[in-house]
């Protein structure tokens, strides 16, 4: 969209006498907010123009599937094939949760994501005590081998792709997928799928971390290093934004702490010797499809700008395919509301809607009652139903980047990615993302936003409809998931019969070699793999490396 | 003599990592001009206990969002009936179903604040109903 300079001055003259008419219009009658902020934080000017546009569009905005990506990774985007809608779920047993996936795949699901429970995200057997209470909750108890036998059983690992939410033992539920396809009969370079793996963000955002950073660091890259030479279908991390934003960043944050958590894992993975083409076309990324409709679409597009250009210009990656942002995302957990919540059906639609008008690879949507408990089968159906019907009836998939070349769309696009860059660059200047964390500082930042988003609704300056606003009596809600405690007798009873049937002797053998490897500095995953498959359990393997490696000790910010 | 402040402990309970709420209400708090102490993630009940002791708080408030807020808030309101120090006030918040609070409220959960609450009622509540020492 370039202008010659003639025509650009024209067109600021006839702007300076517009904003004259309403400055005059104003002194009449006030707008309804002084200043207009969006659910990111970004100010939001009253009127857009070509002026707003960068002029460079081969450089900043170009065409889809070319650098800078800014229009999507593919060259034809959803008329190839829709976006993959990949329901989160996981809950109780390994039997509940296979069930709940094959309900969903019947259900035209295109690809499964496991929710893990707390115990397994952190390395506790179902049966410690530091689980008690929590077995089954949040996700599906996993505590061998055997769990996750059941939890796949009759579903053909050759033709779904699985994500797994899983990040500190990420390299011990991939030698158990890994396990699994196997007895399918599926060889490894078959497997597709991604493991969250992304342990920087639970130290700033999300908690689930148990070893200190230099460890971590080291698995995340042992994981890289593996599945490039065996498992090259398989997304090695998903570097994630969203929960980012859900502990209540900014727009611009959440894109600039991912990327600079995305950065840490390069050069670590570097520093180990690794090609930066070798393992980065397998970087994937997670991000929030938050309220602010056009915001959103933006910060998909700046996204895939500004990856594109840190693989290609800091990182001088050559491999387009290194360039290639490549994201999930998931609807706003934290704007559902508890009041009201039908209501959270059209949140979630139009937040679905931001995710796909930005481009994104693959898309979970949530339940209408998330805020209250566990999704019921009958909402989880609904959510997936919202993806199909954008995908299905709406035609927004039908053509490219609709947005493209929106003056706001295109400026908004233009700010973030200044804004997201600017603040990578002051991490850089701290030392990097895992000092950034060490100091505080990413924690503090979110923390912020969080307290000044929760002042802006208490003063009624942000309206949540049905909350602050708008608000009835009503009835109790009926009919919520829940998980008893059965589950976690049921889970330890599993486990008690697996030791007495195990080959003791076996497990003995593999966590000693384990216990060797992490004194040394290999790579550590055919020792996972070798004491996955003698039924070792995750909290055994943990166990192992926690007495080897220390755990992390987070810094209480506030 | 200038008044002593309320001594607020918040405490995230199990192995939930989701603190956004407990950190936004520590610091309403604060803003509200109570002392508080943010006890970070992982907390047994035991060691929530021995923190409000030693901190001396009148409160303790317990975040959770997990879904075993059942079997922790109540081990936490037991501990501190064994060691006499049941006239500190418990009150709870976070994702929690409605049906469990009466049981919870037997337990000597004093109020469960669900999600859409504003803080300051929160602080309210606590202003009105501590035993100050």
């Amino acid at each position: 969209m370039s202008y010659d300079k003639e025509k650009r001055n024209e067109m600021q003259a006839d702007l300076a006498k517009w904003q004259e008419k309403v400055d005059k219009m104003l002194s009449k009658k006030k707008e309804r907010k002084d200043v207009f902020i969006s659910s990111g934080a970004n100010e939001i000017n009253r009127l857009y123009t070509p002026l707003d546009v960068p002029s460079e569009y081969k450089e900043k905005i170009g065409l889809p599937g070319e650098y800078p990506y800014t229009r999507g990774p593919q060259s034809n985007m959803y008329r190839g094939k829709l976006w993959t809608m990949r329901m989160y779920a996981g809950f109780s047993t390994a039997e509940e949760s296979n069930k709940r996936y094959k309900y969903l795949l019947e259900n035209g699901s295109s690809g499964l994501s496991v929710a893990f429970d707390l115990p397994t995200q952190i390395g506790y057997d179902s049966d410690h005590e530091m689980s008690e209470g929590e077995v089954g909750k949040v996700g599906v108890a996993i505590d061998s081998l055997a769990d996750m036998e059941i939890l796949f059983d009759n579903i053909p690992l050759e033709q779904v792709s699985t994500s797994m939410t899983i990040n500190s033992p990420a390299s011990i539920l991939l030698a158990m997928y890994m396990a699994v396809g196997e007895k399918q009969g599926v060889s490894p370079e078959k497997l597709r799928g991604t493991i969250q793996n992304d342990i920087l963000k639970e130290y700033a955002a999300r908690g689930t971390y148990i070893f200190p950073v230099q460890p971590s660091m080291r698995l995340i890259t042992n994981i890289f290093e593996f599945c490039s030479a065996k498992i090259p279908q398989w997304n090695t991390i998903s570097i994630s934004g969203y929960h980012i934003r859900e502990a209540g960043s900014t727009a611009v944050d959440e894109i600039a702490f991912t990327f600079a958590d995305g950065m840490a894992y390069v050069k670590a993975a570097i520093k180990a010797g690794m090609d930066v083409d070798s393992f980065a076309g397998r970087l994937s990324f997670f991000l929030n499809a938050h309220n602010d409709l056009f915001e959103e679409v933006a910060k998909f597009r700046a996204a895939r700008r500004l990856w594109a250009y840190i693989m290609k210009e800091y990182f001088k990656a050559k491999d387009p395919r290194s360039w290639m942002f490549r994201t999930h995302s998931q609807t706003a957990g934290s704007m559902l509301t508890a009041q009201q919540v039908e209501n959270n059906v059209v949140r979630v639609c139009i937040q679905a809607l931001a995710a796909v008008l930005g481009g994104t690879q693959s898309l979970h949507t949530n339940s209408k009652d998330e805020a209250l408990a566990l999704p019921s089968e009958g909402s989880v159906r609904t959510a997936l139903r919202t993806q199909q019907i954008l995908g299905y009836e709406t035609g927004v998939a039908d053509t490219v980047d609709p947005l493209a070349g929106s003056y706001y769309i295109e400026a908004l696009t233009e700010k973030i990615y200044n804004e997201a860059w600017e603040k990578i660059q002051k991490i850089e200047e701290m030392g990097g993302a895992e000092r950034a964390i060490e100091l505080g500082y990413i924690q503090n930042e979110i923390q912020k936003a969080a307290y000044q988003w929760q002042m802006d609704v208490e003063s009624g300056k942000r309206v949540i409809v049905g909350v602050n606003k708008f608000q009835v009596e009503e009835p109790e809600p009926t009919g919520l998931l829940r998980v008893d405690l059965s589950v976690q007798k049921a889970q330890i009873a599993k486990l008690d019969a697996l030791k007495k049937k195990r080959d003791g002797i076996a497990v003995a053998n593999r966590l000693e070699e384990l216990r060797q490897a992490a004194k040394g500095d290999g790579n550590m995953m055919p020792y996972i793999i070798n004491a996955v498959k003698a039924y070792a359990t995750e909290g055994e393997i943990c166990g192992v490396l926690r007495e080897e490696w220390g755990e992390y000790v987070a810094a209480v910010t506030l | 003599m200038a008044e002593r402040k309320i001594r607020v402990l918040v405490a995230k309970p199990g192995l939930d990592g989701h603190d956004r709420g407990a950190k936004v209400i520590a610091q309403a708090f604060r803003d509200a001009g109570f002392e508080v102490i943010y006890t970070g993630l992982r907390q047994t009940p035991e060691r929530i206990v021995a923190t409000a002791e030693q901190e001396d708080v009148d409160c303790v408030a317990l975040s959770m969002l997990s879904g075993s807020h059942l079997t922790l808030m109540p081990k936490v309101t037991k501990l501190l009936k064994e060691k006499s120090m049941d006239d500190i006030l418990v009150v709870g918040g976070g994702v929690i179903p409605n049906e469990d609070i009466p049981l919870l409220k037997e337990a000597g959960v004093s109020e469960i604040f669900t999600p859409g609450t504003p803080t300051s009622l929160c602080a309210e509540y606590i202003k009105n109903n501590i035993h100050l020492k």
